[in-house]
């Protein structure tokens, strides 16, 4: 087993994790964050490294329609966008999870417009939260690589047949340097084999894909997809436990921090939450009982593993970097209210929102939501607080 | 909830990705869509095949180089008008289907 890590840029180890995982086809077109990953592959199957198509498309909704092709003829695919390329991609990313195509689309999170903004934070994603992909979020560089190579497993698994997005944080994650192991690739082949399914484009055996459903249908078939997706939540997990064994790093769908006897836990996605265990240690330190319940899939929505992690909690201060206009709440919380809605014993729950279009997320500002929680749990909240807002 | 009575297929039997078998648009008869037919007159015909190439539908079939003309195939003609609009002889004239 490979356990020496090699200093590597976040976006070239999931190039080399998709190059490990011997993708057959990868439809992409480049948008600052994500340009680095699908720059790399090219380079690797142009040098005659990695052997796949390479379509360089004109637009990102060429692209996602020619994964949908690829993956519908039983390709192993992969794509990678940003903002408004996903934004671009929308139509057909509402399209795949339906058709049961395994796309794996690594997503570098960057802020929407308008204003324009390169910068890191979770509106992209969010703008496709109800289509039906399974979506993961990475924390840092070594989950972005391992999380590549599982997205491929759990979205190819025979009882799930989805298209995974791979979330990593623009620029804070994707253009960082970090400390990776890179797999052997006879522990990759082993981990995953050849995607095989009979639901494909065959000329031999000859279906049609992407059929008009009427009134009569419709309602099914949403349901249908909706049920998938529910219900691959235990292969997912499965999924997580054999990578653990065979790699040894263990995954989880949601993951703690100190969070036994803490009376305000803070529940985070992505990159910020190493942020948020440094700013934990310094509470605890300073004697205040915090913890951290970090979500790491995001759909199908941990449900049971959340109430489990945030039940005892007195407070659960949620931090969402999205924010939902028009709303009271962001969209991490408003999943985290429902949660607990009509339930006899339920956290307060506080909703938080920072670090929009890049802006840094220090260690002081989980401190304030700490502060701010304390305040708060004597008059309540409203609505969300955006943190470190000029007004 | 309430007994489902507008729906065809079970959500649990619903196939995989709703992929259907190939080549279904076959038994799926457009032509009674169509409000006017189009009708050949015959000895006006050059048989130039404007009607066989511009036809979006591809109803149109080759009858040979013996009967000389084109044959609308009106199980899946949807009535659009776009072969009588070509036809450089107006040979073709869009009918009021009778219902």
């Amino acid at each position: 087993m490979a356990t020496k890590p090699i200093g590597l840029e976040v976006s070239i180890a999931v190039a080399e994790a998709v190059k490990l995982c011997d993708v057959d086809v990868v439809a992409a077109y480049p948008i600052t964050p994500q340009t680095h990953i699908v720059e790399h592959l090219s380079e690797l199957v142009a040098d005659g490294e990695l052997n796949a198509s390479y379509v360089p498309v004109e637009s990102e909704h060429s692209a996602m329609s020619s994964c949908i092709g690829s993956s519908a003829t039983g390709a192993r695919t992969f794509t990678a966008t940003s903002s408004q390329g996903l934004a671009l991609m929308n139509e057909m990313i509402y399209i795949a999870p339906t058709l049961r195509t395994p796309i794996v689309l690594a997503i570098a999170n960057r802020a929407l417009s308008a204003p324009i903004n390169i910068w890191n934070d979770h509106s992209d994603i969010m703008s496709v939260r109800d289509a039906g992909w399974i979506a993961v979020f990475a924390e840092n560089g070594q989950e972005a690589l391992d999380l590549t190579i599982m997205s491929f497993r759990i979205g190819e698994h025979p009882e799930v047949l989805l298209p995974v997005s791979l979330n990593i944080d623009g620029f804070t994650l994707s253009h960082f340097i970090e400390p990776i192991i890179m797999p052997e690739k006879s522990e990759v082949d082993a981990f995953l084999p050849p995607f095989k399914t009979d639901l494909k484009l065959d000329t031999q055996k000859p279906l049609s894909i992407g059929l008009l459903a009427g009134p009569e249908t419709y309602t099914e078939i949403r349901k249908a997809t909706d049920d998938i997706l529910v219900r691959s939540k235990k292969y997912i997990k499965e999924v997580f436990a054999e990578f653990g064994k065979a790699f040894g790093r263990p995954y989880n769908v949601v993951e703690t921090y100190r969070h036994e006897d803490a009376e305000i836990i803070l529940l985070t996605m992505g990159s910020i939450s190493e942020t948020a265990m440094t700013s934990v240690d310094e509470l605890r330190e300073a004697g205040q009982k915090v913890g951290l319940v970090r979500i790491r899939l995001w759909r199908p929505f941990p449900v049971e593993e959340l109430k489990e992690a945030l039940g005892q909690a007195k407070i659960v201060a949620v931090v969402d970097r999205h924010l939902v206009m028009g709303a009271t709440d962001g969209p991490v919380s408003f999943e985290i209210k429902s949660l607990f809605y009509g339930a006899p014993k339920a956290p307060k729950v506080f909703n938080f929102i920072l670090g929009l279009g890049g802006r840094d997320v220090r260690r002081a500002d989980f401190k304030e939501i700490v502060q701010r929680c304390a305040e708060l749990d004597k008059v309540g909240q409203k609505s969300f607080e955006i943190v470190g807002v000029y007004e | 909830m309430s007994k489902v009575v507008d729906a065809w297929v079970k959500v649990q039997d619903m196939p995989v990705g709703f992929h259907g078998e190939a080549g279904r648009s076959v038994d799926f008869k457009t032509g009674d869509w169509r409000s006017s037919k189009p009708v050949l007159d015959r000895e006006k015909c050059i048989y130039c095949g404007f009607c066989y190439i511009y036809c979006p539908d591809g109803v149109y079939e080759d009858m040979g180089p013996k009967e000389k003309y084109y044959k609308a195939d009106l199980d899946y003609c949807k009535g659009c008008g776009v072969c009588a609009n070509e036809c450089p002889k107006k040979c073709i004239a869009m009918t009021l289907e009778e219902v």
